[in-house]
């Protein structure tokens, strides 16, 4: 069994788990009934079955005899953004109201997202708008 | 080596028809979609999506040119899914 068989076997092993894993995000994608729940879906996508994508890509061209690694770059940069476009569709959707608004955190605090700065609050006409913190 | 070569188109076409199937059922939530950030999320999942397929045509070809397709559109989906979602909550993108 030579390199290239075990480098192909490898390859073409890694395009059906990226597969199935982006079959299985986007299904979830559609089905559930939540916005908070719809989004945590698709994140597998973004993740797993891309990285597994490029993570089969490299092999190939490591089968094929030319090494490339400029994959790595694009998986790199997929994993550094999904969490930051993922936090900003939560902030979308606790801002539109189309989920539950979060509880109020323990301390004498505000959540960052919800919190209200000085100059924007709309003091003259609603006072009682904002409660007092004790 | 042919078995391999084999199992390695079949994976091909399997990684296309999925991707595929994946542009079509986001694009039903990007048309059911009731709030805005269902919309905005399955148009995420159709950039990503967009690129398994340019990583995967890449692949079937054996060819190294996509690569710079494929950070473009990484590049290009992620300035867009914060600039709508940026729309939506200030009503303004750079203030």
């Amino acid at each position: 069994m030579s390199a290239e068989m075990i480098t192909t076997y490898a390859a073409a092993l890694c395009l059906f788990v990226g597969s199935g894993f982006i079959l299985v995000g986007v299904i979830g994608l559609l089905k559930f009934n939540d916005p908070m729940t719809r989004l945590h879906a698709p994140t597998k996508v973004g993740t797993i079955g891309i990285g597994m994508l490029l993570l089969a890509s490299i092999l190939h061209s490591f089968s094929l005899g030319s090494s490339s690694m400029h994959e790595l770059l694009i998986m790199g940069f997929l994993f550094v953004t999904a969490p930051i476009s993922a936090n900003f569709i939560a902030k979308v959707s606790i801002h539109r109201k189309a989920c539950e608004t979060p509880p109020e955190p323990p301390r004498d605090d505000t959540w960052s997202t919800l919190n209200q700065p000085e100059g924007d609050a709309i003091a003259p006409e609603a006072p009682d708008a904002v409660p007092e913190k004790l | 080596m042919t078995n391999a070569l084999g199992l390695m188109d079949i994976a091909v076409v399997v990684a296309f028809v999925t991707l595929a199937a994946g542009q079509l059922l986001s694009m039903v939530r990007l048309v059911l979609g009731p709030t805005p950030g269902d919309r905005i999320l399955a148009l995420d999942t159709m950039v990503i999506n967009a690129l398994g397929l340019v990583v995967v045509l890449g692949i079937h070809q054996g060819v190294q040119i996509y690569f710079e397709v494929s950070l473009l559109i990484a590049m290009l989906g992620f300035v867009s899914t914060v600039a709508l979602a940026r729309f939506i909550l200030r009503g303004d993108i750079i203030e």
